[in-house]
């Protein structure tokens, strides 16, 4: 398996036809353009190689110094970066000495060389003049932004405009007529393709051009780009390139291909016999080719996994492994002080006196084979109140109704009205004893659902009036004057965008477009922390299983882990190329899944902070993250209204549930795994039944190696009901402990 | 690659001219068009830019709708500072003019005087979030309750009526596979589990006990001696969606009313029960099409009977007449098609037994009555030319010899009713002026009175054209008579108490207990609207309107929760009152009691049911345990 990295670093690797056409090519037009040797000249034309792009940068840099007569600072730059005084040249010739270095390694090509060289002279009148500018206005604003420009100066490399389309067709011709397990696979480069040819066209300030091009050819792509056309057309002109996100995006990440090495090969030896060297450039500098050996895939196996905005996960991505398993109570020699951990997703340990039925993941009282060490992350230790709840949480699962395709759960939905549009997020606790709701007007509310009323603690000196010893002291710290069916909490500034509580019913979290992160106190009703670290709208936030920790994502593409005791944030996830949407804790806590609007799943490792999957196959932002019970299993929904179903340990597609048609912002597992709900903006909840869909994947090693896996097209047959809500979009889902169905949403009249 | 082309990428960019219009706003006067050019591309791609970070904020909005708010907030995402001011609700209204050659769309302000805002009554509080629990589903079936969907769109039932064998069973669209964009898929993908009995006709007349229960406690109340209740079950009757297997009952139970009740010439039953069928032909979820050979000829004996009444000389059996010949023009309106032919049908009829001599005053108001509902071109054709004739008839009575009372009272009110649908139809199809003398030519004995209400009527029409900018209907008085009656929920913080019902609270099967999510949902309120009898020169046109209006006000009212609203149509003079009453909202729960008494745990089926959904741990319940 060899990865068509980067021109440079791939050299010895694939030391064939690819570096000679590159360097055959920077050889020819240096040759041709640099002959006058002047400083100015040698600056504008930039080698395609890319050897010497950080030399022509520092060469910039010196021209912007001297013409600003920054002469000393030129003398130290040169002594930095030892140039010579007139080693403007140097690049040049360096270039072309590997040029030169490489034509006699072409061998039987020697031929084709030449008129690729005849070629090249004929481009390179019509470049010199559009490369200019892009060259001065690069190193002008160097200052403001020197990401962008060195991104974008990658751009400033071209052939002849005009040329562009017959290069695009001419390749589209060839993959039209290679044979059809090729094309497919082949068919993948077009998108990628096309997107940079565009954006080089609009760089080099080919506004017409770059427009016919986009309108020839915009429609040949596949439609899941559509809304990232949609951006593109309306870039049009070079400065609009500049703060661009989704042009950053292009070009800051490369596009991943996965090709069969056959298809690869016939890829290259095309582009080799046409001498097309703009194309295979850009397959250089901006795709990353993830070449596998064995059969090609099929259409379908590639569109289910395409539509990412930087295409497929590497595969190297995902073979990290992935503790799924579940954690197991801490000290199994300590008897009755740990007894009640995970006593949800455990079997009844022997002090328990009636026997639990066993749950889906059925645990052994071994420690799982795919379960992290307990003491991976550190946990916060129980009190007794978290005791208390586990007790509970058992004796109400014991109660538990199981769930299948005869037996479905009732739905309890709870409308909010007179919200005037204005609900942006719900929650509700575990127990489901209260609800939360995040509106547009920044508030949060909070309601209890149970006849016991919501009160906060009493005041400071009315506590210390209060007798500490009495048994009923919790009971008697609460104030019953402010016992009230709702509370609302006041404290942001911007509409709050996501919401959660924590596992012990204690605190509740806010994030909000104001940037912050919120904690409230449920005991007193007040805001204990914001948290600052966002600077841009937090779009989700989720405590973890455990409490403690909590994950926040939003519109700045970073997830931060966070310690409710720390101001800052403990990690870090950084690798979305969009808004990170949706974030959600692993049922064991060590791991965190975000979806983003560049349309991947990523999960990250809490204790290292790396990315070890990447997922994609959705078409759109995904909005709902759900984890099976048993750890093993994801599910995500998009706003292309679908629902994907994931295999966590393999980092594999599992499952595609197609039916609703709006995105799909609610997402849950039953208590036993067996049904997922779904919720939409279409006004239906959807029952699936997860338990066959999981069962009917068969999952054997070379699909498990490969990633190549047949998605069976049963749907239909998965669904188990649909209910439509009379014009209220279903925001959130949850199953009460004994599955029973809540779903929330506001009344839109 | 490349299935189907889709529709070109947009590439519009503004206008120059909105460039130049800028420029000039801010006071630069000679832009070039070159610059004009660059700027409109630049401001171009801005706004899309903004627009799609707006749209990022709707989607985390949860919302479909695209509001000022999402634009201010990616207009912060970009540093830039939002636009102040455009607080619109709905839509923001821009207005079009042109002028000088050019055309300027532009957001218009209004000058404002303070003392009229300061004069205006402070307009209502609007109403705080509030949560209501309602079932989705019971253990994977759909219950038929308000707060859900109805089982069976309207859509379905036309198509079970034309296409009987097509239809699918009630019972299984309930199990949820089945609702407008995506019937067909599913239906086909769920034929596997079903398929068989698809494909046998249905019989629709099966109820469960619930629908037996609640359809003895309607039709009790629709015709029983409590007019509270009646209204209640008259509303039910025209919102509830879950009626349509009850709909073959409640046709069989009118017409057999109507033709008992005729016989015994008891007008209170006959007029209760015109009113089911006003309600029936109210209730949007209901297809009524296929019940009409049953309902029409009911409707029509409300119209034409001989004698309605015990004493005719005394009762007011004329605004049944009315009111029926209403509900039948009505649906003459809605049902009649070209197949069945309903409207020239019943006009041949009415027609038929008025040109009849032989015929008795009643009977003659009748026709004329059913005549005349059905429009203004009706009229013309059928009433105006024969009003001599009928001129002379009403002179021979009230001239005549004495005859008997009856008659006279009979011809009296045939007299009124040519006179108040005839003139204004005469006032808008004849010429000025009214000549007495050329009315007395054309049609008789009546045509001095005619020519008198002609000129009235054209008087109203004036006055109304006056009226004509201002909105039809103007709601007077919004009096805040939110009653709230919970109890035991102190007020939050000082704020309102979330007391807000839209739909009449339903979740009757679980109310009962505690604990249950119903809880913080306060008692409905409920409304009904009655049409109190028009006024003089009503139209068919003018009742179309008004009473489209009047539905369109019921929903809002039932939605947004509309406290006691008056509403008048027209100016000065109304021609016809719509009046929504609320309902003590404590009825509502009795309304619902007719399904399931909260009482009642004597019904077996009842307990059953309960059982039930004991079973079916309740959110609450899973709550309680702790003991």
């Amino acid at each position: 398996m060899a990865a068509v990295q980067d021109g440079q670093l791939n050299l010895e690797v694939e030391k064939d036809i690819k570096t000679e056409i590159t360097n055959d090519g920077s050889g020819n037009i240096n040759a041709n353009s640099s002959s006058p040797g002047s400083t100015s000249s040698g600056g504008k034309s930039k080698s395609p190689a890319g050897s010497g792009e950080d030399q022509q940068t520092l060469l910039a840099v010196l021209q912007f110094l001297k013409r600003n007569k920054l002469t000393e600072s030129v003398d130290i730059l040169r002594r930095e970066a030892g140039l010579s005084a007139d080693a403007d040249d140097s690049p040049v010739s360096e270039s072309a000495g590997a040029g030169s270095g490489g034509v006699p390694s072409v061998g039987a090509d020697g031929g084709d060389a030449n008129s690729l060289l005849s070629r090249v002279s004929i481009a390179t009148p019509v470049a010199p003049p559009a490369t200019a500018p892009p060259k001065v206005v690069a190193a002008s604003g160097g200052e403001d932004q020197p990401d962008v420009n060195v991104v974008l100066s990658a751009y400033s490399q071209q052939g002849d405009p005009v040329l562009y389309p017959l290069y695009y067709n001419g390749l589209k011709k060839f993959i039209e007529s290679v044979l059809d397990c090729h094309r497919a696979e082949l068919s993948q480069v077009f998108y990628p393709l096309f997107v940079h040819m565009y954006l080089e066209l609009v760089y080099n300030n080919h506004e017409n051009e770059a427009k016919q091009f986009f309108e020839k050819f915009s429609g040949d792509q596949e439609c899941y780009y559509e809304e990232d056309l949609r951006i593109l057309s309306s870039m049009s002109k070079k400065e609009h390139m500049k703060g661009n996100e989704t042009m950053l995006d292009f070009r800051t990440s490369k596009f991943v291909l996965r090709i069969s090495r056959d298809s690869y090969q016939l890829l290259k030896r095309h582009l080799q016999e046409r001498q097309n060297n703009q194309i295979w450039n850009i397959i250089q500098e901006h795709l990353y080719i993830d070449i596998f050996d064995g059969m090609p895939r099929s259409k379908s196996q590639i569109d289910a996994m395409s539509g990412s905005l930087a295409g497929e996960g590497k595969r190297d991505a995902n073979k990290a492994k992935v503790f799924y398993g579940l954690l197991k109570e801490p000290e199994i020699e300590v008897p009755l002080d740990d007894e009640d951990e995970e006593a949800e997703n455990e079997e009844g340990k022997p002090k328990k006196k009636k026997p639990k039925k066993d749950s889906m993941g059925s645990k052994s009282k071994k420690q799982d084979p795919n379960a992290p060490q307990q003491t991976r992350i550190p946990l916060p230790e129980l009190k007794d109140s978290d005791k208390l709840d586990k007790i509970m949480n058992m004796k109400e699962a014991t109660k538990k109704i199981r769930l299948g395709p005869d037996n479905l759960p009732s739905i309890c939905f709870y409308s909010f009205l007179n919200a005037y549009q204005g609900l942006t997020a719900v929650d509700f606790t575990d127990d489901s004893s209260l609800i939360a709701g995040g509106f547009a007007d920044s508030t949060v509310r909070v309601w209890s659902v149970t006849p016991k009323k919501l009160r906060r603690v009493k005041s400071a000196a009315d506590l210390s009036n209060i007798d500490k010893e009495s048994d009923d002291v919790l009971e008697r710290i609460m104030d019953e004057k402010t016992a009230s069916e709702s509370k609302i909490l006041y404290g942001h500034s911007g509409p709050v965008y996501g919401i959660s509580f924590s596992p012990d019913r204690n605190y509740l979290l806010s994030s909000s477009e104001d940037g912050t992160v919120r904690l409230w106190s449920l005991q007193t009703f007040t805001c204990l922390v914001g948290y600052k670290g966002h600077n841009y709208p937090v779009w989700d936030t989720q405590f973890s299983p455990y409490g403690y920790y909590f994950i926040s994502g939003g519109h700045d593409r970073v997830a931060r882990l966070w310690a409710t005791d720390h101001y800052q944030p403990l990690r870090m996830f950084a690798g979305h190329l969009a808004d990170i949407t949706c974030t959600l804790f692993h049922p064991n806590s060590n791991y965190v899944a975000t979806g983003s609007a560049d349309r991947t799943i990523r999960l990250w490792d809490v204790l290292t902070g790396n990315c070890v999957r990447i997922l994609t196959g959705h078409k759109g932002p995904i909005h709902s993250l759900a984890f099976s019970p048993n750890g093993k299993f994801m599910a995500s929904g998009a706003t292309d209204g679908r629902v994907l179903l994931w295999d966590v340990g393999h980092g594999l597609m599992v499952g595609e549930l197609k039916g609703h048609t709006d995105t799909i912002y609610a997402l849950k597992f039953s208590r036993d795994g067996e049904i997922l709900a779904s919720g939409s903006m279409d006004n239906t909840v959807k029952l699936w039944d997860t338990l066959k869909a999981f069962d009917d994947v068969e999952l054997d090693d070379f699909t498990a190696a490969t990633g190549h896996i047949h998605l069976p097209e049963n749907s239909q047959e998965l669904l188990l009901g649909t209910y439509m809500t009379k014009s209220t979009p279903v925001i959130h889902l949850h199953f009460t402990r004994r599955n029973l169905l809540l779903a929330a949403g506001a009344y839109n009249p | 690659m490349a299935e189907e082309r889709r529709p070109k990428q947009c590439t519009v960019v503004l206008p120059t001219e909105s460039m130049k219009a800028m420029a000039e706003s801010i006071g630069v006067g000679q832009l070039q068009e070159e610059s004009c050019a660059a700027l409109s591309e630049e401001v171009s791609y801005r706004i899309k830019e903004i627009a799609q970070d707006a749209l990022k904020f709707m989607h985390h909005g949860k919302r479909c709708k695209l509001t000022t708010s999402d634009i201010d907030y990616a207009l912060k995402l970009k540093n830039v500072e939002p636009l102040y001011g455009f607080q619109s609700q709905e839509f923001i209204p821009f207005r079009f003019a042109s002028g000088g050659g050019r055309e300027l769309h532009f957001y218009e302000e209004k000058e404002v005087d303070l003392s009229d805002i300061i004069n205006t009554p402070l307009p209502r509080v609007p109403l705080d979030v509030s949560l209501k629990a309602h079932w989705l589903s019971i253990e994977g079936v759909q219950p038929a309750i308000p707060e859900n969907p109805p089982p069976a769109p309207k859509e379905q039932q036309k198509t079970e009526s034309t296409e009987p064998l097509k239809a699918v069973k009630p019972g299984q669209e309930e199990e949820g596979s089945t609702q407008k964009g995506q019937g067909a898929t599913s239906a086909e993908a769920k034929g596997k589990k079903d398929g068989l009995m698809r494909m046998k006709p249905r019989s629709t007349h099966e109820l469960s006990v619930e629908q037996q229960l609640y359809y003895k406690e309607i039709t009790e109340a629709c015709v029983g001696s409590c007019e509270a209740k009646r209204a209640e079950a008259l509303q039910s009757i025209a919102t509830d969606p879950g009626l349509y297997q009850m709909l073959p009952r409640f046709s069989t139970f009118i017409s057999e009313g109507v033709r008992v009740n005729v016989v015994q010439n008891n007008l209170a039953l006959l007029i209760y029960l015109m009113r089911m069928v006003k309600a029936l032909m109210d209730n949007p979820t209901l297809y009524l099409e296929k019940y009409l050979h049953e309902l029409i000829p009911a409707v029509v004996t409300c119209i034409v009977s001989k004698q309605l009444c015990l004493r005719p000389d005394v009762d007011n059996h004329w605004a049944l007449r009315d009111f029926a010949a209403r509900l039948m023009a009505q649906s003459c309106k809605t049902f009649s098609t070209t197949t069945n032919n309903i409207q020239s049908r019943i006009t041949k009829t009415f027609t038929k037994s008025w040109l009849d001599d032989k015929t008795q005053w009643t009977t003659r108001y009748g026709c004329i009555a059913g005549l005349s509902e059905l429009g203004p071109d009706v009229i013309k054709t059928l009433i105006l030319p024969r009003l001599t004739v009928e001129g002379a008839r009403i002179k021979a009575v009230s001239d005549g010899p004495v005859v008997s009372n009856i008659d006279k009272i009979g011809a009296d009110h045939v007299q009124n009713l040519l006179l108040k649908h005839c003139a204004s139809v005469i006032a808008k199809a004849c010429p000025l002026p009214d000549n007495v003398e050329q009315y007395r030519a054309d049609y008789g004995y009546l045509g001095p009175m005619l020519c008198s209400h002609v000129v009235k009527a054209r008087a109203q029409a004036a006055l109304q054209a006056q009226q004509v900018n201002r909105t039809t209907l103007t709601i007077t008085q919004p009096r805040p008579t939110l009653t709230v009656s919970q109890s035991g929920i102190g007020g939050s913080g000082g704020s309102r108490t979330p007391s807000i019902i839209k739909v009449p609270s339903s979740l009757t099967l679980m109310s009962t207990r505690p604990g249950t999510p119903t809880q913080p949902s306060p008692p409905a309120t409920k409304y009904i609207v009655m049409a109190t009898s028009s006024g003089s020169s009503s139209t068919q046109q003018v009742i179309t309107r008004t009473s489209s209006s009047v539905t369109s006000t019921v929903a809002s009212a039932t939605s947004t929760l509309q406290p006691l609203v008056k509403l008048e149509s027209g100016g000065s003079r109304p021609l016809q009152k719509y009046i929504v009453v609320s309902l003590p909202s404590s009825s509502s729960l009795e309304s619902k009691s007719g399904v399931l008494p909260p009482s009642s745990s004597t019904s077996p089926i009842l307990l059953e049911a309960r059982i039930k959904v004991d079973c079916s741990d309740s959110p609450g319940a899973s709550t309680q345990s702790p003991h």
